[in-house]
């Protein structure tokens, strides 16, 4: 992944776009049977995310999504930010460098979740642009719920992968990395 | 559930191996929202420079977890958890798929029944994860 394509993002970014905050997302109803699916789909088959009766064994008022199911509604939110043409990001390729959840109490079935996606910090380093999100997810009735910290690193190039299936900006880990060794 | 007054620094949660193969990667694709195709797609993978399709990084996140809630009980313990993708998990498509090996140990035994757990989490050799903390809530 060396070269740089001509539509690759030349400046760094705006450093006054920190502070930046998002309006709330739309409410997003968790429901049991998703929680159920997400739950399956990490293989995690703890009966507090499947089954309300041990969930309330355990003192919550119905069924807990585990620690990572935030991120379906984080990540959309920060997509916000991702994707604001005054960003500027246009197709640079994002990677997810790390995640950070801090819980006031688990997310559950029957929440509506609105989250407000907040532009924590930006830092340039070695050509590439790293941006802290911030989300803050709470219930419509407006209890907090979870903050989620998440750090996407922007690569000014492209390299065709945009170009390939038009997928503009992507999460993922350390792949881009992998990919310059 | 491990009681507070029980525990000390260093102590060594029970480790667990966790398979992934590609199945697993379209599952999570779907329940996430994620459809990256580095992800599933082993065509586009290899031609944005990965040896091959890798697992997406918040799965490897929602295995290694696993260690400290599996270990609690309660996964609404957990009040912290966050992690830094270093490596990625490379997923090849040959029947057999990839593994992560997670490790836990006691760091710190903080105020209010906190204890915080570092992770460290395996695949093919190579530390996957970096900075991989749970702060969990014991009685």
């Amino acid at each position: 992944m060396t070269s740089r394509g001509v539509t690759g993002r030349a400046m760094p970014l705006d450093q006054s776009f920190v502070g930046r905050t998002y309006p709330p997302t739309a409410p997003y109803e968790v429901g049991r049977e998703k929680i159920r699916e997400f739950a399956t789909a990490v293989r995690d088959l703890n009966p507090a995310y499947l089954d309300p009766e041990a969930a309330k064994a355990l003192g919550h008022p119905d069924v807990i999504a585990p620690p990572t199911f935030p991120v379906i509604i984080a990540i959309p939110a920060a997509y916000q930010a991702v994707e604001d043409p005054e960003f500027g990001l246009g197709k640079s390729w994002v990677v997810h460098g790390d995640q950070r959840f801090v819980y006031q109490r688990p997310m559950r079935a029957g929440d509506r979740i609105e989250c407000v996606v907040k532009v924590e910090a930006i830092k340039s380093i070695a050509g590439s642009d790293m941006i802290t999100l911030v989300s803050d997810l709470r219930t419509v009735e407006g209890e907090q719920v979870c903050t989620a910290y998440g750090l996407f690193v922007v690569r000014p190039d492209t390299s065709g992968a945009a170009d390939a299936e038009s997928v503009g900006t992507a999460e993922s880990t350390a792949e881009a990395k992998a990919g310059e060794s | 559930m491990p009681r507070y007054e029980s525990l000390a620094v260093g102590d060594e949660l029970p480790s667990q191996t966790f398979p992934v193969n590609r199945t697993d990667l379209v599952r999570y694709a779907g329940a996430a929202g994620d459809f990256n195709p580095i992800h599933w797609n082993e065509r586009f993978a290899v031609q944005v420079g990965l040896p091959n399709v890798i697992a997406h990084g918040m799965f490897t996140m929602a295995q290694a977890v696993r260690v400290v809630t599996d270990w609690v009980g309660d996964p609404g313990a957990v009040v912290e958890y966050g992690v830094r993708f270093t490596k990625p998990v490379v997923v090849p498509d040959d029947g057999v798929g990839a593994s992560i090996e997670v490790f836990g140990k006691i760091a710190a035994l903080l105020e209010d029944n906190k204890v915080r757990v570092d992770l460290t989490a395996m695949s093919a050799g190579q530390k996957v994860l970096g900075r991989a903390i749970a702060v969990v809530r014991v009685p």
